[in-house]
């Protein structure tokens, strides 16, 4: 299919916000994108795994969250092409009788939201960070960097680790359900914000030297100000192909914590938790119960980083 | 496929180490998903705990492969004044590993140490017993109060060296809680017929047998390796691939898997442990619920209802795949006849007495529950939680591993919870233990109720509980026991689920006996 004129673009889309868009259709980067089946690809999984996440209390036959309609006598049935299957539940139950579609909508739910929020907490703190770091040099740029350094030496999924345990003990006595969420959130926040504050520093340190921000200094423009309205812009570009890889990462991150048992209960099971109780399952041949959550979260991940390497080549004119 | 061919590998390799041991030695390698923390027989009263130190050190009696008593260190007993007063003929020849001679001075320096601070076994000798020592192979014990049942928990009193711990600054017991351990807590010395010859907590500890033991071997074994796995298809994973020689316990979904391989199978039986639920019902208001200023389980009818609400029967078909049996009684059959007794399961009853109670539409409640302790104990909790909520009764559930759990719930942390799920297993395999111990009214500075989390409290359960104590007369006794077991079951003192399945998966060609209290014990393990 060949990609449409400005013309069609236009006639398309009416109204007064038909500039933009033809814009964006007319650009570079649509361009690379409809030029890239693999992306589209990508793209449609993503967009997807959102929507199924998003409107998953319409979509899905059950609600796995609510104790009340999940029946154990439905525990462990094979998927419906198996023998024993039940039409009710198309790819099977888990060990509490959960259906395990239900569930995988519900948990990608979870898995997409504690991504997405721990990425944009740790691009916060990372764009913030680095902004100083890259602007004030001297001693702030010193110890933040210092920081970060240190940080680096340690894998992520450590330091998540460590966050989440001092989280956990802190919030002694309250239910798991209500604080899980939060822990993750802040757990893959701490660990990621280094390699925002790094590629902020760079560009800013390089930026500030330009002339348009010795003329707002000129001007007499209070420094946050300059920091955020003229450096950040033309700084921020990158953080974008970051912060989609690293939601891919993030998720892994949720995943994997919610297997080793510190993330999300098993009455509220992410796609880690769900992978973690079907491992339990797995040599008394229940292989449904790991392999779906275990594929859509394998599928999910791929797809985002795919969308990630694209937007990254689409953004650097040397690739283009 | 890649997991064969890694089997396939296992074995070669496994193949070749056992080629070049030496002739006649017979090694067996134990995995059990929990560690072997202390050496001190006094830190951690678990039965796998003290499965793995009755290898090594022995008690003055003994229990058999059915458990019933016999003599151990003690070679008779005799008892007079009405069993106030006991004496005990201690067996001469017996020599610790390190070859000093088993003396009276070792059994009255073990009964002060066991009921020193810092010891988990302080019920095991009663706090005013006196012992006297006769002579050097005599010992009289006077009790405060008539105990016919005295030595039934001596079997896992292991009897400690008095010169060896005094030399080696371990004259106390090691608490559970002591962060640096001490020399008795990665040393043993006992009397067994298997000695320790080195140990790494949570790595692997290795058994000698000991040649010297006074007793009539029944193993054929030189060495018993043992390594914990906690993980549970690892575990297994070993077994099938011949790199361990027994496990314990076989996670239940896996054992038609494992009996169905050539190269192993699966010991299973009942198992005398009593799972059940237990809710708090002492305090005027509980910690973790959205009822204010009362305790909704005060009222006989909540607890009712929670019992007409826990469906066992799918518990045991879907969480236990069948192997459990539901259980209407706080003691396994095995142990009390369970006649006359009968649980309900009966959600629409429920519903009823819970608005009757005032609570229409239910209550929220925190629960505390393992889940690395009994047998799929997290999913029970979660099938729990799913029928609570159909009565309306909305648990928010706190699966923890056993180590938090337990600093939580027991006497040392508080009894800080407000529904929880216990395990229980009568150490005197006898219900006056189920009856004191968890049944019993809680007092400061009296063992009674030790265990019993929930407070429940009956003064004529109580007044019944001494009373058999004392009685001799089996019929009479039995008689007493049915009737305050029919007072707690009554008053709805627990929710009682069922006694979970012993599953050990062993090798083909091992040969070993299977203990209804689920202790691994190798001493009676033979291996082609």
């Amino acid at each position: 299919m060949p990609s449409p004129t400005p013309e069609e673009v236009k006639g398309l889309v009416a109204g007064g916000q038909s500039g933009l868009i033809a814009r964006l259709l007319d650009s570079d980067i649509y361009a690379s994108f409809r030029s890239s089946w693999v992306t589209m690809i990508a793209a449609a999984i993503v967009l997807l795994c959102f929507i199924g996440a998003a409107f998953a209390p319409w979509i899905a036959p059950t609600d796995p969250f609510n104790p009340a309609t999940v029946f154990l006598s439905d525990a462990s049935i094979p998927p419906v092409w198996q023998q024993g299957g039940d039409p009710r539940f198309i790819i099977g139950t888990d060990d509490q009788g959960r259906d395990m579609y239900s569930a995988i909508l519900y948990g990608l739910r979870v898995s997409l939201m504690v991504g997405g929020l721990g990425v944009l907490l740790a691009a916060s703190i990372g764009i913030t960070l680095g902004l100083l770091a890259g602007y004030m040099g001297g001693r702030v740029d010193a110890i933040i960097m210092r920081v970060a350094d240190v940080q680096l030496t340690f894998p992520a999924i450590l330091i998540a680790l460590l966050i989440d345990g001092v989280a956990q003990g802190m919030f002694r006595g309250m239910s798991r359900e209500t604080t899980a969420i939060p822990v993750l959130v802040i757990s893959i926040g701490l660990s990621f914000w280094v390699q925002y504050a790094r590629t902020i520093r760079g560009s800013t340190m390089v930026e500030k030297n330009k002339d348009y921000v010795a003329a707002a200094r000129l001007v007499g423009l209070p420094t946050p100000i300059i920091m955020i309205r003229h450096v950040l812009p033309n700084v921020i570009g990158p953080v974008l192909v970051i912060l989609t890889i690293n939601l891919g990462l993030a998720i892994i991150t949720e995943a994997t914590l919610s297997f080793l048992g510190v993330g999300l209960p098993p009455t509220q099971p992410s796609l880690g938790t769900l992978i973690s109780i079907g491992n339990k399952y797995l040599f008394s041949g229940d292989w449904w119960i790991v392999a779906f959550p275990g594929a859509t979260l394998a599928i999910l991940v791929l797809a985002v980083n795919l969308l990630g390497d694209w937007l990254r080549d689409a953004l650097n004119p040397k690739l283009r | 496929m890649s997991f064969r061919k890694w089997l396939l590998a296992a074995g070669t390799a496994l193949a070749l180490q056992m080629a070049v041991s030496p002739a006649g030695a017979v090694t067996l390698r134990y995995a059990n998903q929990g560690d072997l923390k202390s050496l001190d027989p006094y830190t951690l009263n678990e039965t796998t705990t003290n499965a793995h130190l009755g290898h090594v050190y022995e008690g003055l009696t003994s229990r058999g492969k059915d458990l019933a008593i016999g003599p151990g260190l003690a070679e008779r007993w005799e008892i007079m004044d009405g069993a106030k007063k006991w004496r005990f003929h201690l067996r001469k020849g017996v020599k610790f590993h390190n070859g000093e001679d088993f003396t009276a001075d070792d059994v009255i320096f073990s009964a002060d140490r066991v009921r020193a601070q810092g010891s988990n076994f302080q019920t095991r000798v009663p706090k005013g017993a006196k012992f006297t020592k006769i002579d050097s192979h005599t010992i009289d014990v006077e009790l405060e109060s008539p105990n016919p049942i005295l030595i039934a928990q001596w079997d896992t009193w292991y009897i400690v060296s008095k010169k060896w711990a005094e030399a080696n600054n371990s004259a106390a017991p090691t608490p559970a809680a002591a962060t640096t351990p001490s020399f008795i807590a990665l040393n043993a010395n006992g009397t067994g017929p298997f000695r320790i010859e080195s140990h790494q907590p949570g790595v692997r500890t290795v058994f000698k047998a000991n040649a010297n033991w006074w007793g009539k071997k029944e193993h054929n074994l030189t060495e018993i390796i043992f390594t914990p796995i906690p993980n549970d298809a690892t575990r297994v994973a070993a077994l099938l691939s011949g790199e361990v020689d027994v496990i314990e316990p076989v996670p239940i979904q896996d054992i038609p898997r494992v009996n169905s391989s050539d190269k192993a199978k699966v010991l299973a039986g009942p198992e005398l442990r009593t799972i059940f639920l237990g809710y708090d019902q002492i305090r005027d208001e509980l910690l973790e619920s959205n009822v204010k200023g009362k305790n909704p389980f005060k009222d006989v009818r909540v607890r009712e209802a929670f019992n007409l609400a826990v469906d066992k029967e799918t518990i045991k078909a879907r969480v236990m795949r069948g192997l459990a049996t539901p259980s209407p009684l706080m003691i396994a059959p095995e142990l009390f006849p369970q006649a006359g007794f009968s649980s309900k399961f009966d959600p629409e009853r429920a519903k009823k007495l819970l608005a009757d109670a005032g609570y229409p539409n239910g209550f929220e409640v925190g629960m505390d529950c393992p889940n690395d302790r009994y047998v799929n104990d997290g999913q029970i909790c979660q099938a729990v939680v799913g029928m609570l909520a159909r009565i309306g009764v909305k648990v928010n559930l706190n699966a923890q591993p056993k180590a938090q759990y337990f600093a939580k719930v027991l006497k040392s942390g508080g009894y800080k919870t407000s529904f929880y799920l216990l395990g229980w297993t009568p150490g005197t395999f006898d219900s006056h233990n189920v009856l004191f111990d968890i049944h019993g009214c809680r007092a400061d500075g009296s063992p009674r109720g030790e265990s019993n989390l929930g407070g429940y409290c009956n003064k004529e359960v109580d007044a019944l509980t001494d009373k058999i104590l004392v009685e001799s007369d089996t019929a009479k006794r039995n008689a007493m026991i049915k009737q305050a077991f029919e007072i707690t079951t009554k008053e709805f003192a627990y929710v009682p689920l069922h006694q979970q399945a012993l599953a050990w998966g062993v090798a083909k060609n091992v040969e070993l006996n299977q203990r209804a209290d689920n202790s691994v014990l190798l001493y009676w393990a033979n291996k082609k």
